[in-house]
């Protein structure tokens, strides 16, 4: 017989603790293992799903502290989801994940160096886009004014480690203009108007990729929508959620429900797969917010991916040629996390020319999973590596839908030393339609 | 304070053997180890190793053997019975890092794989060549070869194709004090004893397999699966009875009742069943396609007769593969309906089936708890499934025993108390109501040979007699049955 468990004080004491009734839908069967990229990597029970879940209810039950053995794996899970898409009883191991981290976000003060800058970065950056786009001026002056050859003839980059370096090395040139400064506050429909969507231009997406989210505002317009992008938004909270600050993410979660809720439109479109999970997942994350709650569902429900909205309103199909052999990775946020898989193949296959072709295990976690890559790269880089050991012979672009993974591919790309793109789907559909206009 | 410089010792020691990395001794991260798929007995192993290679897990054991520390080996945790489980703080021996697939002959159809090989990944590593390993327990998305070696793992299509010892060669073997030995052989018959076939569905009892040569089939050109909804349990029993008495051999056979359904539908892999049926059948056919058809319609003509609501042929592969991933998460799926579950592992003849489940509905009126069914029905191999929710005080109890009536129903009409899942810790008291004491002994003497001291995967299979009597018999002597 079970020998009596001994059971003290939970180790969550702070508000908001991991939801008892998504640990207890966990009957420890282990389909999730294989699916798992930590314990393909680690072999470890406690680096799986049903092992973290496992802890997760042995601390609720008192019978494990808030330290090393949970917070490690609780901290090295990417989040990326892939066993809730083979989980039989559906739990939901993200949403888990995410409430242990915000125990440990609470619990611990930031110690040391990387602590308090990610707090720093967390709570006095991401949530004020002005001062984004103060960084990203800076960042683009770096690269610009010819400090960057300096610092590379000097070999200074050489202090960074190496994946951080890596990363320098391929970010993009940012552009001279968010996308907020260049989009206007209502882009007309052209011909017949289908309808209204608001657009949230993120924070990653906004400095650095700038120029998808003018062309996703165009490839809106171009099927008759009218695309307004709020000036009082901000960002969407994924990165602070991920991390354990869930306080700071319902500030601004509330902050959005309020500007995007204030416009009349029939949907609001996200191009990033990780914003738009968080977005559909503020419901979840203000439910004990009676003020908020019903707001946050409902605005949940008007969210859609780019990809989802075009093949769900339906989408005029290219005329432009584009003749390149492409192959799509699945964005973990999109496949596992909101069931996107079907439309942005949909959208890229109705352009003539492009030949897809299919990546064995797409669905595989690239590593870069936020800003995993950053904090835990012994692990994203075996990921990484994988990942461009997957991509087919032949193809061009490697295309998927999260800023996170295009910044990773691109390191994956640079390491592999191929001259292979890394695009957006969006990007990929806006060059087919102004394809038509050249080819006229 | 001597037990914890011991242990001190005892890590120290195993961390020179294996290398640093490779044991795990934390308490707090040893949580994670405390039980397989079986969750309602547990145990914090003392400690966890990896080895990975042959020669590692020898040199574990040897040293384990030296010291008489006991161990239990582990696959990737999957199994039902709690045959992974270190009860009394056992050091687990995890084979998981032992997970290449060694070699794989396609002119002798045979391959060689380390025991921590996933099984699904054997069947995906050699489909490009038209091959697959055929036993397919649910679990074999995760689950590995050698924890289905150690369980003599079926599956549903193990009706037609046979059970893992049916498609085992040979075997490497490290025998309980460290010795290692090969059993059977890659071309098949073997002379004098069959110990390969010993070896298999031991459950870890006598010794660790860390090579494993296995059979590899040949796809079967021409498949049909047949998915027929009844109305009841009973027209959906004689719908198998007559599919069988017909003489047709399907390749699988299985049936889910209305409980199980809804489990699985509410699932990661829905099929959209009507709410209200009480039967699902799921029939497949395969071989050549030659006559194929002919048997499908057969089949369906059987199910129309016994009253079907709706049969139906799948249309392609991915309608039959969304089936089956359905039927296959039917006990993970559980979570649906309940914090816990207590699968059990009957076997009755066919015919038994409407009266068993009418048996077993009664008996989970009386408990009070809800119980599911699945049945592999080709060969009899019944799963009530009972939930139940631990926090509740004494509901784990009543569910151990409303599983233990309802193996004594498939006792009652002949059957067994386990087709494929193992006894492990979970069945040891049912062992009694199918060996008599005599029958157990000489089981024990077997293990005796190789396992006279108990210490590899103690306290499995076989009640102790520890439990009856009041001294436990010194080490190394015959352990006696209390007549």
């Amino acid at each position: 017989m079970a020998a009596p468990e001994e059971r003290g004080r939970s180790a969550f004491q702070w508000p908001d603790p991991p939801d008892p009734d998504k640990y207890s839908a966990c009957v420890h069967c282990g389909l999730c293992l294989e699916a798992c990229p930590t314990y393909q990597e680690l072999g470890l029970e406690d680096q799986s799903p049903r092992g973290r879940v496992y802890l997760i209810r042995a601390a609720a039950e008192g019978r494990l502290p808030l330290d090393g053995a949970l917070v490690d794996p609780v901290f090295r899970c990417l989040d990326c989801r892939a066993c809730e898409t083979v989980c039989p009883s559906g739990v939901r191991v993200g949403a888990l994940i995410e409430e242990a981290r915000g125990q440990v976000f609470a619990a611990r003060p930031a110690r040391g160096g990387p602590g308090r800058l990610q707090r720093l970065i967390l709570r006095k950056i991401f949530p004020y886009p002005g001062r984004l786009r103060f960084l990203a001026r800076l960042g683009r002056w770096y690269q610009r004014s010819g400090l960057r050859r300096l610092v590379r003839a000097a070999g200074l980059l050489r202090l960074l480690p190496p994946h951080l370096r890596e990363m320098e090395a391929v970010l993009p040139d940012i552009p001279a203009r968010t996308s907020r400064e260049q989009l206007p506050p209502r882009w007309p429909a052209e011909g017949t108007r289908r309808g209204r969507v608001a657009l949230l231009t993120g924070c990653v997406m906004d400095v650095l990729f700038a120029g998808t989210n003018v062309a996703t505002a165009r490839v809106l317009a171009r099927n008759g929508f009218d695309v307004v992008t709020p000036s009082g938004q901000t960002c969407c909270g994924a990165l602070h959620v991920h991390a354990g600050d869930r306080e700071t993410a319902k500030t601004m979660a509330r902050r959005n429900i309020d500007v995007f809720l204030s416009e009349d439109v029939d949907a609001i479109v996200v191009n990033a797969a990780g914003c738009g999970s968080a977005l559909k997942e503020y419901g979840e994350l203000l439910r004990a917010d009676s003020l908020y709650r019903e707001k946050a569902e409902r605005f949940s429900r008007m969210v859609r991916d780019i990809s989802e909205f075009l093949a769900e309103a339906g989408f005029e199909p290219p005329k432009g040629r584009i003749d390149a052999r492409i192959t799509y990775h699945d964005a973990c946020h999109h496949c596992h996390a909101q069931g996107i898989r079907r439309q942005p193949r949909e959208l890229l296959r109705r352009i003539p020319g492009l030949e897809l072709i299919e990546m064995p295990d797409s669905e595989r976690c690239c590593g870069s999973a936020g800003i995993y890559n950053l904090t835990h790269p012994e692990l994203a880089g075996p990921l990484l590596d994988r990942k461009m050991a997957d991509v087919p012979e032949g193809v061009e672009a490697i295309v998927t839908g999260n800023p996170g993974c295009m910044l990773q591919i691109m390191v994956g790309v640079h390491r592999t030393g191929t001259s292979r793109k890394v695009l957006h789907t969006v990007d990929v559909l806006d060059a087919a339609y102004r394809a038509e206009v050249e080819t006229t | 304070m001597r037990r914890d410089a011991s242990h001190r010792k005892m890590i120290e020691d195993l961390e020179r053997i294996l290398g640093p990395g490779r044991v795990l001794s934390d308490p707090l991260r040893l949580l994670a180890y405390e039980c397989d798929g079986y969750t309602v007995q547990k145990g914090r192993p003392s400690a966890v190793v990896f080895p990975g290679s042959t020669e590692e897990v020898a040199a574990v054991v040897r040293y384990l053997h030296r010291h008489r520390i006991p161990f239990v080996p582990r696959g990737a945790g999957t199994g039902l019975s709690g045959g992974a489980t270190a009860l009394n703080g056992e050091v687990v021996i995890s084979l998981v890092r032992m997970n290449r697939i060694l070699h794989i002959d396609y002119e002798n159809r045979y391959a060689i794989v380390e025991p921590g090989v996933v099984n699904r990944k054997l069947s995906e590593r050699t489909a490009s060549r038209g091959y697959y390993y055929a036993p397919d327990p649910s679990s074999q998305q995760a689950c590995t070869i050698g924890g289905n070696v150690g369980e003599n793992a079926g599956g549903p299509h193990c009706l037609k194709y046979g059970v893992t010892t049916h498609h085992v060669l040979a075997l490497e073997w490290v025998l309980p004090d460290g010795e290692v030995a090969l059993v059977g052989g890659p071309n098949g018959d073997d002379i004098g004893y069959d110990l390969r076939g010993l070896v298999i569905g031991s459950e870890g009892t006598l010794g660790i397999v860390t090579r494993i040569w296995v059979r590899l089939l040949k796809k079967p050109a021409g498949v049909r699966t047949v998915l027929a909804l009844f109305d009841t349990v009973e027209d959906a029993s004689r719908a198998v009875s007559e599919v069988i008495s017909r003489g047709i051999v399907p390749g699988a056979l299985e049936m889910m009742d209305r409980l199980a359904i809804r489990a699985v539908e509410a699932g990661a892999y829905p099929v959209g069943y009507p709410e209200d049926i009480e039967a699902v059948l799921l029939l497949e056919l395969d071989g050549p396609e030659e006559g194929l058809e002919e048997q499908a319609r057969e089949a369906v003509d059987v199910c129309r007769r016994r009253r079907v609501r709706d049969v139906r042929v799948a249309s392609g592969e991915a309608e039959r593969a969304l089936w089956w991933n359905n039927r296959k998460t039917a006990f993970g799926a559980m979570g649906n309906l309940s914090p816990d579950y207590l699968v059990q592992d009957g076997v009755i003849p066919r015919s038994a089936l409407p009266e068993v489940l009418a048996r077993i509905a009664e008996i989970s009126r009386d408990s009070g708890l809800r119980i599911a069914n699945v049945f592999h029905a080709g060969d009899g191999n019944l799963h009530p499934l009972i939930l139940f929710d631990s926090r509740n005080p004494g509901e784990t109890e009543r569910a151990v025993e409303t599983g233990s009536r309802v193996l004594q129903v498939c006792a009652d009409v002949g059957g067994s108390i386990t087709g494929e899942h193992g006894v492990g810790l979970e069945k040891i008291n049912e062992m009694a109501k199918i060996f008599s004491p005599r029958d157990l002994d000489y089981q024990m003497k077997i293990r005796e040979v190789w396992n006279p001291e108990e210490l590899c995967n103690p306290g499995k299979i076989f009640p102790r007699p520890a439990r009856c009597i009041d001294r436990q018999p010194p080490l190394g002597r015959p352990a006696s049955v209390p007549v």
